[in-house]
Parts: structure tokens; sequence; C-alpha cells
């Protein structure tokens, strides 16, 4: 035997080779191949690297003295201080007040998807993270909302401001639906029901060509502010804002209006997710997460405090796809597949489940990043999937642990 | 005449609900064999299915490009070669991606397997491109069989004939192994309870890891199998096969092996009577129905046993 240090990454980089070679070096062309030699070889060194580095780590953290704190757990601890939860109470509202007056065109765009996906990372946060149900099918709520507005605009002539509470309650009213025989099943064929039913929504909505307009998808009006259109001409008896404000017409004047009332939104969600969960219905979820049967035998009804779960997050994700046609002006089926879940997933999971701060962080990175880096477009999925994998083994409890609401008593 | 033709239509669609039902049922048995020895849903496995197809066309080149033209040579050496390799990838991504977790929360595994779904999907498409591939018809021709009296005739091709005789070996095969060697006494312990089965000396990891390369092995016979059937794939398949080869397992009970077979060919025949009879555009939609509502109504399935959870 020679070396573990070397002999263990030789064996992984020789069966990463023999995994890599034919599906990564032979390239179908049609019935024949063409013959490659970099990729496997890139990844077979970098297996092998991988490998090695983890034996060093292990081997120094082995000489290491115990219990002396990460430079990670450094800072999820000064991200759980009172004074920089303060800090932050104060500074954030303002700078995302004042942030869309100086972003151009595409960044109020980017911006705009961003704070979706931070909406969206919260209503899936109170089901996966709080809660602890596994929701595959999260798109699905995200698609009613979507759709909601969609639909009640182009056969009732719904504007932005009805469809808002509409999209909601009709998203809210799905998962009660969908949730009330599926959550007495337990963790994993809960995830699997909530995948099928993403994918049944995601499906009719793409088949039901005289209803739903099918892939060709349906338009959407832009929002009005008190019946001000943001267009450039307005509608028959309507007025322009930038006319009635006297200020030059501007197409980003809408998408400010779309962000500042989405930021908005966030606010209040956020205020109400953080709240909920120091309220015995947010301690319920948790409890439920940590021993369903012992909450059963203390008298908690699972099924209405899970359905709750379930709801309120379906209502978030309703939202989320209300302000998501609003901005594209158009939706159809393909923004709603499964890897949209996926992702929103990924979100909470490397945010950390249970972590308002910690999701509301990673949905924005995860956002702004791809875009950021959209020469690497390519890869983008393939890092996400690679992300899950390692924090799961590395950090299950994400980036930003969640914390516990810890109550100090007044002193006498 | 009309009759003839729903004779016809009927006859037609039960051939090809049981091969596209063998194929679920070879496939389901590696959600079966996971979930039972580690209660687990591997939502990779679906990924791994859909990798075995591009092996075999990828092993099918080769040999031909070195000059192998004998079919049933060129047949059993892509099947055995896309088996072990396939079987290898089932065995890595358990020793990376689940036996790190094999303590920890439920969520923790179900959220790593959909990360390496994520990742196999994106690594052949990487790889191989984003276009669908073809894989070339080697057995070409098939049976005619009449139907009734009124000339109806329905047809069977040698892949389809191939898929049913290669679907039911390797189950044979398989439950030759599971019921008559110490490996498959090994396996049915650790099943029933792995705690105990550790402590009289059976090497639980080596078990479960062997269950994972049985899972793939199956799924790359499928893959192998389909491919030819249908000649073409791209990297979307594994997701909605995976999710049908799931819901034939939980049809079938999940747990159990004759029950992924049952299932399979249960959903299989389903699956392609709604397709022939009533719309061929919501086949996936009824697939997916067919899974919540047995989930919801019998998570037990037909031929599994109720979970009881002990306090």
């Amino acid at each position: 035997m020679g070396h573990p240090l070397l002999t263990q990454p030789l064996l992984t980089a020789i069966l990463v080779l023999l995994l890599t070679a034919p599906v990564s070096g032979l390239v179908l062309d049609g019935y024949d191949f063409n013959l490659r030699w970099q990729p496997p070889l890139w990844l077979t060194l970098i297996a092998f690297c991988i490998h090695w580095m983890i034996l060093l780590f292990k081997r120094w953290r082995l000489g290491e003295k115990t219990g002396k704190p990460s430079p990670w757990s450094r800072v999820s601890s000064w991200g759980s201080r009172p004074s920089v939860h303060r800090l932050a109470f104060f500074v954030l509202p303002v700078v995302g007040l004042v942030l869309p007056f100086f972003l151009g065109k595409y960044g109020l765009t980017v911006a705009i998807l961003a704070l979706i996906y931070v909406l969206l990372a919260l209503g899936l946060n109170i089901v996966v993270g709080l809660a602890g149900l596994l929701d595959l099918g999260f798109v699905a709520f995200y698609a009613v909302g979507a759709y909601g507005y969609a639909l009640g605009h182009h056969y009732l002539g719904l504007g932005f401001w009805l469809s808002l509470p509409l999209g909601a309650l009709l998203a809210a009213c799905c998962g009660i639906v969908l949730g009330f025989p599926v959550l007495r099943m337990h963790g994993d064929y809960l995830a699997i029901v909530t995948l099928g039913f993403g994918e049944i929504i995601r499906l009719v909505l793409n088949n039901w060509m005289d209803f739903t307009g099918g892939p060709n998808g349906l338009r959407v009006d832009f929002p009005t502010f008190f019946g001000l259109e943001f267009s450039r001409h307005a509608k028959e008896g309507g007025i322009p804002i930038h006319e009635f404000l006297g200020i030059d017409y501007s197409s980003n004047t809408r998408n400010i209006f779309i962000y500042l009332v989405l930021f908005l939104v966030v606010l209040l969600i956020l205020a109400l997710v953080s709240r909920l969960k120091t309220m015995p219905l947010g301690r319920a979820w948790e409890a439920l997460r940590e021993d369903e049967i012992a909450c059963r035998s203390l008298g908690i009804n699972h099924v209405t405090v899970k359905l709750s779960a379930f709801a309120l997050g379906a209502m978030i994700g309703g939202i989320g796809g209300v302000f998501f046609a609003a901005s594209q002006g158009f939706v159809n089926p393909t923004s709603f597949t499964f890897f949209e879940s996926a992702l929103i997933l990924a979100i909470v999971v490397l945010g950390g489940l249970g972590s308002i701060p910690g999701v509301m962080i990673a949905a924005v990175v995860l956002t702004v990043l791809p875009e950021m880096l959209r020469d690497f477009s390519d890869y983008r999925i393939l890092v996400f999937g690679l992300a899950m994998v390692v924090m799961m083994i590395w950090r299950p409890q994400g980036l930003v642990r969640a914390r516990r609401p810890v109550f100090q008593g007044r002193k006498a | 005449m009309v009759a003839t033709m729903a004779a016809e239509i009927f006859a037609q669609q039960t051939v090809n609900g049981l091969i596209l039902g063998a194929t679920y049922g070879l496939i389901a048995i590696g959600y079966t064999m996971v979930y039972g020895i580690i209660g687990m849903i591997n939502f990779a496995h679906g990924e791994i299915y859909m990798v075995s197809a591009y092996l075999a066309a990828i092993f099918l080149a080769v040999l031909h490009f070195f000059g192998l033209t004998s079919v049933p040579l060129l047949l059993v050496a892509v099947l055995l070669a896309t088996v072990l390799v396939t079987a290898l990838y089932g065995w890595f991504v358990e020793k990376i991606a689940y036996r790190p977790l094999r303590h920890s929360t439920r969520l923790a595994p179900l959220i790593t397997a959909i990360g390496v779904s994520l990742i196999l999907q994106n690594y052949v498409r990487i790889a191989q491109g984003a276009r669908s591939q073809g894989m070339p018809s080697l057995l070409q021709g098939s049976f005619i069989l009449p139907v009734g009296d009124q000339g109806g005739v329905v047809q069977i091709t040698y892949v389809q004939l191939l898929i049913i005789i290669v679907a039911f070996l390797s189950m044979a095969v398989l439950t030759f192994i599971m019921q008559g060697t110490s490996m498959g006494r090994a396996c049915r312990a650790t099943e029933q309870d792995r705690i105990m089965a550790a402590l009289l000396g059976i090497d639980t990891n080596r078990i479960i890891a062997i269950v994972f390369v049985i899972g793939a092995a199956m799924a790359a016979i499928a893959g192998v199998l389909v491919s030819l059937n249908y000649g073409s794939f791209d990297f979307h398949i594994g997701f909605i096969t995976g999710i049908k080869a799931f819901t034939a397992a939980v049809l079938g009970g999940i747990g159990s092996l004759p029950g992924a077979m049952l299932g399979g060919l249960i959903l299989g025949l389903a699956e392609s009577f709604f397709a022939g009879f009533v719309n061929s555009d919501y086949k996936d939609v009824f697939a997916f129905s067919l899974l919540v509502l047995v989930l919801i109504f019998r998570p037990s399935g037909l031929l599994g046993q109720p979970q009881i959870t002990k306090v």
C-alpha cells in the first residue's frame, strides 16, 4: 500500500475517468462520435485535487484544537447580532427605496426579478424551512398567481390592483385544496405529490390551447397608478403619468413603479413572516417539523397547522406570480417548469432552512450573480446542483443559521 | 368495421402498454429497492436512466467504429458495457451524495438528490449538446399477428419482443439474487432492520451501495432497450420517465419487487389506453394524476404493507 493521502485520490481519479470518459470524451455526432481528450482529463484532475484537498483538510482539522470557532461561524454569529439587525432594519429599507432611481433599464429588470425571488423564497421558506414540508411544486402557486392575473385580465378585464389580492387568494385556496388531502402523508410522499401537482398545472396550462393560449402564452396589461397609465400615450380617456407629473416620458417609470410597489409588498410580507415566526402558530410549525408525534400528543392539530403554513406559502407565491406577470407583460408556461421550483428550493437551502435573512440574501445573490456571469450561463444550473449537494453535506444549516426566537425577561 | 378498428386499437395499445410498462417496471426497481432499504426517494434515479441511454448510443458507436457488425454480439456487448458503467454511476452517486448524509434529517438526502439530478442533467447537456440524439435501429422487422376474424392486425416489432424478454429475464435473475443468495439475504435483512443486521455482522453500507448498483443496472437495461425502441433521446427524458417509474413503484407498493413490475405494467397499460382512446396530449397529466391519487388514497400501494410509525 502506498501513502493513503495519494492512493485514495488516485482511486477516485481512476473512477472519475471511467465515468466521464464515455459521456464527455466521446461526443455523439449522428450515429458516429467525435473524440475529445480534454474534458474527461480535466474532470479527472479536478476530482483528484478535490479529494486530495479534503483529505489534507481533515488531517489539518485533526491536528487543530477542537472547539475553536470556524471563520464561518463567526460570519453567521455576526449576522445574528442584535445591533446588526437593528442597523439592517433602518438602512435596508432606505437603500431599497432609493435604489431604483439609480439603476438603468437592465438593472431595474434584474432588481425586480431579485425581489420576486425574495418573495418566492420567503413563501417557500415558511413551507420547507419552518414547517418542514418539502414542497417540490411551489412553482404551481407562482403559476396560479401569474395566470390568475393574465386570465382575469383577458376574460374579465381585471386590473392589476384587483388581481393582486385575488391572485393571492386564489393561490392560497389552491394551497388549501392541494394541502388538505396531502398533508396527512409523511415527508417524501408529500414532496412527490407536490411535484406531480406542479407538473399537472404546467401541462394543463400548456395543453389547454383554447383557454390559456397554450405555449403561446397570454399578454398582460401593465399596472396603473390610481388610473394613471405608464405608457407614452394613454388609451381613450386615460392620462399618462408623465403628463400628470409634468416630467419627461421614460420607459423606466413603469419599472420603477412596479419595483416600489413590489418592495413595499416584500417589506409587508417580511414583517408578517417574522412576526408569525415568534407567534404560537410559527412555533407550532417549527415544533411539528421537529417532532410530529410529540406535537399531536400535546394537542396541536397537525392538519390545520400544516395547512396554514401551506396556504400562507402559496399565497406569497401567488403574489410573486402576479408581480411576475405584471413586470413581464406576458406569461407562458415555460416560466413555470420544475427547474423553477428547484431553483427556489436551492435558494431556501443555501440561505439556511428557516432563516429569513439568509433566505433573502441567497435570493438576491442567486438572481443577481447569474446575470453578472452571463458568459457562464451554460454552467449555471450545474453550479446550483453542486451547491445544493455541497451545502447539504458541509453546512446543512445554510449560510446564515436560523435564529431561534429568544425572549429575555425584563429586569425587575 | 368500427368494432374491428376498436379491437385493433385495443390490441395494439395493449402491446404498447405492456412494453412501456415493462420498462417502467425496470426503472421502478431502483426506486423501490432504495426506498425499502434506506427510506429515501432517489430523485436522481431517472437521470441515471437518461445517462444510460447516452452510454448505450456511445458504446454502440464505438463498437461499430472498431468494426463489430454482428447484431447479437453488438447487443450483448452494448448492454453489458452500459450496465457496467451505469452501475458505477449509481455507486458513485451514492458514495458522494447520500452516504455522508446517512445520519442527517430526512430532507437532506432528498435535497442532495435534486442537486444530483440537476448536475447529471446539465453535465450531459454540456458534454453532449442539447439537441436530441439518435440510436440506429439494430433490429428491424416485426411479427404481425391477426386480431379478430375481420382481418385486423397487431404489430410487434422484434425490439419490443426483446424488451419483454429481457425485462422478465432480468426480473427473474434479480428475484433469484434476492431470494437465493447470501447477498440477497443480507439485503433483505438490512431492509428489515438495519441496526440489527449491522450487529449480526452485515456490512450495511456495502449492502446499501449494492442496492444502488442493482437499481442503476436495471435502469441501464431499460435505457438500452427504450432507446433501441424509440431510436431517439435527449437529456430531458430522465425527469418524466423517472416520475412515472416512481409512480409505478408506489402503485405496486413501494419496497416490493414484484409490486414494482406489476405497478409498471398497470401504469404502462393505463397510460397507453388513455393515449389511445381519450387524449394523447394529456397522457402525462393522466400519469401524474394517477400518482397523486394513489399517494392520497392508497399510499401503501397494491402489494405493499402499510407503514406503522412506532414512537
